[in-house]
């Protein structure tokens, strides 16, 4: 269990939080807490409009190191359950790029396993950006925005 | 045979996604990335992995393996 997902068209975040909380191990009554964060495509970025972007990604690699980042993240902190799904292809401003979600007992160890999820998916996943800007330039990003 | 991969905007600078060499020619990653990259220096900040784990220029590669280079990875 806990595999994460990776859609190559759009998602809705919310309905996917929903059914992973009703089907948590253990049922209701077991978490206290939940964070949840969510990217979402910007129609700027280094003021530049952007267009439209494609996600590349590591078919293999990249299922296999977003499976070890939410295992380490529940060896380090005592979570319920953990779960990341991510966009791969062509993607548009205000479509979700990621979601990361952690059901713990207590606020601490949610907020910051989720915040674990978040920054070492942006370091450690292979995913890479190419944007299209509004004149129709392509370029890579070259670099994250600092968290 | 050895499997080299790339991705991203080295795949485009090199103009392939993938090139196969003989094992007898390759111990590491770093000669993987010679023989397959025709002359192309390794650019600042590559990564590299080998059997999809991130791996150094000096990790050994073998027969069957599967060797990667890509840009600094920009998900999320």
């Amino acid at each position: 269990m806990d595999n994460p997902a990776l859609f190559d068209r759009p998602f809705d975040p919310w309905p996917l939080v929903a059914a992973w909380e009703r089907a948590l191990p253990g049922g209701a009554g077991r978490h206290g807490a939940s964070a949840v964060f969510t990217g979402t495509m910007r129609d700027f970025n280094e003021g530049d409009d952007v267009a439209r972007m494609t996600l590349e990604h590591y078919p293999g690699m990249t299922e296999n190191y977003l499976r070890r980042i939410m295992d380490e993240a529940r060896e380090r902190w005592p979570v319920q359950s953990c779960y990341i799904a991510h966009r791969v292809g062509e993607i548009r401003p205000g479509e979700t790029i990621m979601l990361a979600a952690v059901w713990s007992a207590h606020r601490r160890e949610a907020f910051e396993a989720c915040r674990y999820l978040v920054e070492e998916l942006k370091h450690r996943a292979p995913f890479w950006k190419k944007e299209t800007l509004a004149d129709g330039t392509a370029r890579w990003v070259t670099r994250n925005t600092p968290g | 045979m050895i499997t080299v991969r790339f991705f991203a905007s080295l795949r485009e600078q090199l103009g392939t996604a993938e090139r196969r060499l003989p094992a007898s020619d390759v111990h590491t990653v770093a000669e993987a990335w010679q023989q397959a990259a025709g002359g192309l220096p390794l650019p600042d900040n590559t990564l590299a992995a080998v059997n999809q784990e991130y791996a150094d220029p000096d990790t050994p590669v073998r027969e069957g393996d599967e060797v990667a280079f890509f840009p600094p990875v920009t998900g999320g």
